[in-house]
């Protein structure tokens, strides 16, 4: 028999018992569609945090703060006392609120600085201004961005901060517009702003700062962002009047290394800063261990669907072996015919194969118009606070491997049944009443 | 004189095992010789449909030798018995097998399917094999609404698609009444005369036994010679 004929005889017997059939690739339908909805959500959620971080231009600095021996695990109890760790700072954004870290000091910066490969080493201050206000429309809080990267921001009007110069700038998002007094993120563009710090004395003061842009929402937090003369006019306010016994600690600093540098030789400053004690991460660290945390709650719901799509699977079975079952006789006079057993295996594997193609096809296609319209509608309404976030992508090549894996789970449901066509004696096969 | 088209030489099978052990054929010898009709004649648990079944390679003899054209059946490889079975026999059944959904045409077409003959040609011999049982105008009809009549007629024209050298006929007529049977013998018998299709009967019908050259009687899974063609009428 022809290749060609074995997959027009599976496809039309795959027709014969429309009801069994159609209930498999319900069953099927459901996998895939899950599938193809969870990888669509995955792609969708991770080319947005792409988009989100792509743009960022510092490819050549870490952020180095020290190897956490003194952040000890829960239950470990206290860690025993050592002048020369003493100063913990609380570590900021993205850890574990209460938790902190050792601060880096001024030897620590040099034994940074002194690092082969490292051109330059610049503690991260944060600065905490008490309020905002422009042009006298009130004060309201200040959420300071708290990347502690130099990053390209997503701008909605305006143009990115100058981190040189002497000009106090500022990237305001989208959301403080309308609480300030702006009528539109164009209109924000180049006006001054009134901050407020207070120095350790306790003094109030005021610092002007330009609008440089407005940033769209993101994702990974929201908030005003300083370019740094402003930070450092801010910061020299923070320290006016402080003791000069007081230390100062830094959470982390932001080393700077060859921009030219290969990934063996980033690893190997990498290796070298840890070996002195203190953990250094790029940028691409930083948003790897993001989207990890996406990718594996992606991967969950990837399981779940596995699974549904292997429930599918013994649906397959069933259907084929009542299908081998029905046709006993038509497999003998087949065999007795002079087909061969490997013909009949390859004849019901295509059945099974196709049933699963066919489930899977109408699953993602299904999912494909569903999704798109609720990532729309989506986009419009609950997420439109941020904006270039398509919940749902469907990538063709993922969309081609979930049907290869369908396909793939119900040619091994198959085997079975076709083994059981193709061992199938004609004479037993043809007496069969 | 020529090579037997098939030649059993004591030929035995057995089906089950220890105390469930049944001897359906107990050693029997046949010569069948190209463009003879052979009926194999028998009371039903007799033997015959398995000496058919052997004979038609459907199934491999427990003791004893085949040969099929004068070459060992053993030493036949898998593809080239179903090669055989494909192309020199054509097999005619009283329960006629035919998938009952399926047009008459597809029905017909099946073993040249099998034997991966394209489109075109398919459907030019499976009609040329209609149009000589006179079914040419049932060939788009669904197979369960012929007659019964029409079904074996249907089911002779499959087993003359590929053009046989030998047909294999299990009790061919037993299924229809007198005059189609009537009908069905004929067709057979002039496809033995005027093609030279050797014809292998197995019936229980003394009548149908009679109008073939020679007859074997099998009984209890041994060939009985005692009984003779004057027994055909017994």
């Amino acid at each position: 028999m022809k290749a060609i004929d074995i997959v027009k005889e599976a496809v039309s017997n795959s027709f014969r018992s429309k009801l069994r059939t159609s209930l498999t690739v319900v069953a099927i339908f459901i996998g895939a569609f899950t599938l193809t909805i969870t990888s669509a959500i995955g792609t969708g959620v991770s080319s947005y945090i792409d988009t989100q971080l792509s743009s960022i231009g510092a490819a050549d600095v870490f952020t180095v703060s020290k190897a956490g021996d003194a952040a000890t695990a829960a239950g470990d109890g206290p860690a025993a006392y050592d002048p020369k760790n003493a100063t913990a700072v609380s570590s900021g954004q993205g850890s574990r609120p209460g938790t902190t870290i050792q601060a880096l000091a001024k030897d620590d910066l040099a034994a940074i600085a002194a690092t082969e490969g490292i051109l330059k080493v610049d503690p991260s201050v944060r600065v905490s201004p008490d309020y905002i206000e422009y042009d006298g429309h009130g004060k309201f809080q200040v959420n300071v961005n708290p990347s502690a990267t130099p990053t390209t921001a997503d701008l909605a009007a305006g143009s990115q901060l100058r981190q040189t110069g002497d000009a106090g700038q500022v990237l305001l998002p989208t959301s403080y517009l309308t609480s300030l007094g702006f009528a539109d993120a164009e209109a924000a563009v180049g006006r001054s702003v009134t901050l407020a710090i207070t120095d350790y004395t306790g003094t109030q003061q005021e610092v002007q700062a330009i609008v440089a842009g407005v940033q769209n929402e993101t994702i990974l937090g929201s908030g005003v962002t300083f370019n740094q003369p402003l930070i450092d006019q801010m910061h020299a306010i923070e320290v006016t009047g402080r003791p000069a016994s007081v230390t100062e600690g830094y959470a982390t600093a932001i080393a700077r290394f060859d921009a030219k540098a290969s990934p063996e030789q980033i690893s190997a400053i990498k290796a070298d800063l840890k070996d002195q004690g203190y953990t250094a991460q790029t940028v691409a660290d930083q948003i790897g261990a993001f989207q990890t945390v996406v990718n594996g709650i992606i991967g969950v719901l990837n399981a779940f669907a596995v699974i549904a799509l292997i429930a599918a699977g013994f649906g397959i079975i069933n259907t084929l072996l009542m299908s081998v079952q029905e046709r006993t006789r038509e497999i003998g006079l087949m065999k007795a015919m002079g087909m061969s057993g490997s013909r009949v295996y390859a004849l019901f594997s295509t059945e099974a194969v196709f049933i699963g193609f066919l489930g899977s096809a109408i699953g993602a296609l299904v999912a494909i118009g569903l999704g798109t319209l609720i990532s729309n509608i989506l986009a419009d309404t609950v997420l439109s606070g941020l904006p270039g976030l398509q919940v749902m992508q469907f990538a063709p090549s993922s969309i081609a491997i979930i049907i290869a894996v369908v396909m793939g789970i119900a040619f091994l449901a198959g085997t079975l049944p076709a083994r059981r066509a193709a061992r199938q004696n004609p004479i037993d096969a043809l007496r069969y009443e | 004189m020529s090579v037997p088209v098939l030649s059993a030489h004591d030929i035995g099978k057995s089906y089950g095992r220890g105390s469930a052990r049944f001897d359906a054929l107990r050693g029997v010898s046949v010569d069948i010789r190209a463009g003879e009709s052979v009926a194999i004649v028998g009371k039903s648990g007799s033997g015959k449909s398995t000496l058919m079944h052997l004979l038609a390679l459907l199934d491999n003899p427990d003791s004893g030798v085949l040969l099929v054209d004068g070459t060992d059946a053993k030493k036949l490889s898998r593809s080239e018995v179903n090669r055989l079975r494909n192309q020199d026999f054509g097999f005619v059944f009283q329960q006629f097998f035919l998938t009952a959904n399926a047009s008459v045409l597809d029905n017909v077409m099946l073993p040249l399917k099998i034997a991966g003959v394209g489109a075109r040609e398919r459907k030019a011999r499976g009609m040329a094999a209609l149009e000589q049982l006179e079914l040419a105008d049932k060939a788009k009809s669904k197979a369960m609404n012929l007659s019964g009549g029409q079904k074996q007629r249907a089911v002779i024209a499959r087993a003359l698609v590929n053009d046989p050298k030998v047909i294999f006929a299990d009790e061919p007529t037993g299924n229809l009444d007198t005059a189609t049977g009537a009908v069905v013998e004929d067709i057979l018998f002039s496809l033995n005369k005027d093609k030279g299709i050797t014809l292998i009967v197995v019936t229980h019908d003394p009548e149908l036994a009679a109008r073939c050259d020679r007859q074997i009687f099998i009984r209890d899974g041994l060939e009985d010679t005692t009984i003779g063609p004057a027994g055909a009428h017994a």
